[in-house]
């Protein structure tokens, strides 16, 4: 079942060249993807690339002088400012790049405990508990603050709170920026189990090689264009089981394999 | 681009919010306006207003004198239009004073090393912990009053609040990883702050003299109301509104409502005009 | 030589990022430089090239301490973004540290075309271009290559990689990459040490 689409999805920034023209500058150009249940889709850019915009287009937290055209399913559902409020922490919820996301004065269990609330949940305080518990955190990472963990257990600490809400798809951008490869490697896991429980799973990253080892498909954004859709398991060998030109340039150019220097880029 | 034009019939998702830009902008234009207009008008009436005419003493407001007549006979409206061009000059060289005193000072500050950072705040926190009109009261006694005095006093006490803003600031630079790249080309801190510190506080700067212009204005129409400021034959807001609290009992109301209405409005063009350069060189707020 | 000797340093009131670290990058060696993160790989990578005083030990620059003036010890950002002034021009930029003739710009893939543009107006990997072609000055004898191609895509960062060795070579410099990608540092690395 597809949970969620974007159907050629535009956007573009508006920028004042004098006091009142604004002119249209356009970041991202008829993105198409689609992701099931049960699916890791990965979305591979170069940062800067406009690649969190995607998830800040689904989650409605754009600058304000974005513009957006095209369409946006969830479940079948028109993504919009109507429907949204329903779907955020409920249905879909974003796990942010960094520990900044978190109120710095408040205990994470605290935050936790919002989140439940956010999400229209009556949990009690031992099903919390547990909650972290399969994320890895114990009570004294519940009780500190968000500037006392460390990287790893920041990280694990915003999918607890992002995913308290049951929801069908989690969005994760950038989830293992700083860290080192064993903390990766755990959330990167817990996220691909998510996906395993029959979950929606959007991992936005710049690194080919993390994405092919945790997703199903991987979806190519360069210069704001989606640049091909491939099976992960399709990135192997000399990549003759790759559909796009773009994708076996990438793949020749990873330093495990050729790092070649190949294509038009 | 040309294919986003082509499909402007999809609805968009999101609308992006234009803000309050065009009202923002319109207003500091009429702003802008207005304290021109101040010196033009002073000047296309000559002697109106100074000569003084007691044929017409204490005029109610009418065709021939819009603003009524003061007891000297002089037509009030051009009195206050040569009022607000003192002030407007007394202000203007008296925010660019502070401006320059409060950047040599955040400069000072943050090349000085820690003794000299001490002492600024030091004199940062002296000169904002004095009372305000004590210490503008004191500086232009001292110097005798008349125009010098009231502008050293309003230069002398407005620069503390935007040295603070723009110590905060040129720390930031320093600290930022292009100023340190440019150190390590062998670029001295002279030529740093010219090339990359100056232009990134010029905005700061800029925004801070617009709106110090209006407290500069205020502070001068006071000092001249409590008779420390400029001479009381001079056309100024301050002379004529302690003037005018000697009529008002008799009922002239004329003599202080449009001088101090007037002065109002000069001092709202400025915050008009002071809102507008920040929308636009504000980069959080340059494009919404 | 490049030489860091005996290299303590630590943030205030925490317990120490480097403890009597040692390395020494010659001319025209390449060292790949890894570990855990917060091992202090950037902090050391700092300190060599003269950004941090360590708290003991010392910092050689073939055999003199940090010399004033320009630094032949070059350091490179993971963000290119922000060690370039958001408001100069490219062409400003680079010609900050030095004019490159025309045969070194093309080398480097730098257009001549974004020179009048703004940082924010090329892409992340032309900009790490142009950060290596300004590091590239003719007093420069090592550089500190820190995550550079770390957000860049895989095709982008061995286009970077290709031109920087071989500029690197030909000029005899010496390299410190600091990365926690050990397949590129396996590729691009003579000598690989983890702290």
């Amino acid at each position: 079942m597809t949970l969620l689409s974007f159907n050629d999805v535009d956007l573009s920034f508006s920028r004042y060249d004098g006091l009142l023209t604004a002119r249209e500058i356009p970041i991202l150009k008829r993105i198409s993807f689609s992701l099931k249940c049960g699916e890791v889709v990965a979305l591979i850019g170069a940062s800067g690339g406009g690649k969190s915009l995607i998830a800040h287009a689904l989650f409605g937290i754009l600058p304000p002088n974005a513009l957006i055209r095209g369409d946006i399913r969830f479940d079948g559902q028109r993504v919009d400012d109507g429907s949204r409020p329903s779907l955020l922490g409920r249905r879909m919820a974003l796990v942010p790049q960094s520990i900044s996301h978190l109120d710095p004065l408040a205990r994470c269990f605290q935050q936790l405990r919002w989140a439940a609330r956010r999400a229209g949940l009556r949990v009690n305080d031992a099903a919390l508990v547990a909650m972290l518990t399969h994320f890895g955190l114990d009570a004294r990472a519940a009780q500190a603050f968000p500037h006392q963990l460390s990287g790893g257990m920041a990280r694990r600490m915003l999918m607890a709170i992002a995913t308290v809400g049951n929801p069908d798809l989690i969005v994760a951008d950038e989830p293992t920026s700083g860290l080192d490869d064993d903390n990766a490697a755990i959330v990167l896991s817990k996220l691909k189990s998510m996906a395993d429980a029959g979950k929606g799973v959007l991992l936005i990253t710049h690194s080919l090689a993390t994405a092919l080892a945790y997703a199903d498909s991987v979806c190519l954004v360069r210069q704001g264009r989606v640049e091909g859709v491939e099976r992960a398991e399709a990135f192997e060998g000399c990549g003759q089981g790759l559909s796009s030109d773009y994708a076996r340039a990438l793949w020749h150019a990873l330093p495990q394999n050729g790092f070649r220097v190949t294509g038009d880029a | 681009m040309v294919e986003l034009e082509q499909r402007h019939s999809l609805e968009p998702l999101v609308l992006p919010r234009m803000g309050n830009r065009i009202w923002t902008l319109a207003a500091a234009l009429s702003g802008i306006v207005l304290i021109l207009l101040i010196p033009v008008a002073s000047a296309l009436m000559g002697q109106a207003g100074i000569a003084p005419d007691f044929a017409a003493r204490l005029l109610p407001p009418d065709w021939a004198h819009w603003f009524g007549t003061d007891q000297m006979g002089h037509d009030l409206l051009a009195r206050t239009i040569k009022g607000l061009r003192t002030s407007l000059l007394v202000g203007l060289l008296a925010s660019c004073c502070s401006v320059l005193i409060a950047t040599v000072l955040a400069l000072v500050a943050t090349a000085g090393g820690r003794w000299a950072d001490a002492l600024v705040s030091l004199l940062v926190d002296a000169t904002i912990g004095l009372p305000h009109l004590v210490l503008l009261i004191l500086i232009c006694f001292a110097l005798g009053g008349g125009p010098v005095a009231v502008t050293v006093a309003v230069a002398l006490t407005h620069w503390p609040r935007l040295t603070r803003i723009l110590r905060a600031e040129v720390l930031q630079i320093r600290q930022a990883d292009y100023v340190v790249s440019a150190r390590h080309f062998g670029k001295s801190w002279v030529a740093i702050t010219f090339t990359h510190i100056l232009p990134q506080i010029l905005p700061q700067m800029l925004v801070g003299l617009v709106l110090m212009f209006p407290h500069a204005i205020l502070h001068e129409a006071s000092l001249t109301f409590l008779g420390f400021g400029l001479d009381p034959t001079r056309p100024a807001i301050g002379v004529m509104l302690s003037d005018s609290m000697r009529y008002l009992t008799a009922g002239k109301w004329w003599l202080g409502l449009f001088p101090g209405l007037c002065l109002l409005l000069l001092v709202l063009s400025f915050d008009a005009v002071g809102n507008g350069v920040r929308l636009i060189l504000n980069p959080r707020t340059s494009q919404t | 030589m490049l030489e860091a000797q005996n290299i303590c340093f630590r943030y205030r009131a925490k317990s120490p990022v480097l403890d009597s670290v040692d390395l020494a990058v010659h001319p025209g060696e390449i060292i790949g430089l890894t570990g855990p993160s917060g091992a202090g790989k950037s902090t050391l990578g700092r300190i060599l090239a003269g950004h941090y005083q360590p708290a003991s030990g010392r910092i050689l620059v073939d055999g003199i301490f940090h010399p004033p003036g320009f630094n032949p010890v070059q350091y490179l950002h993971q963000s290119p973004v922000f060690a370039v002034d958001p408001r100069w021009t490219i062409g400003r930029i680079i010609s900050e540290a030095w004019q490159p003739d025309e045969t070194l710009r093309q080398a480097f893939g730098v257009s001549p075309a974004w020179f009048d543009r703004y940082p924010h107006e090329i892409s992340g990997g032309e900009l790490q271009r142009v950060a290596l072609l300004r590091a590239f000055a003719p007093q420069t004898r090592y550089l500190i290559a820190d995550e550079i191609s770390a957000q860049l895509d895989p095709l982008t960062q061995a286009q970077i990689w290709s031109v920087l060795l071989k500029q690197a070579e030909s000029r005899r410099l010496g390299v410190l990459v600091i990365s926690h990608d050990m397949p590129l540092l396996r590729r691009v690395a003579q000598r690989i040490v983890t702290i």
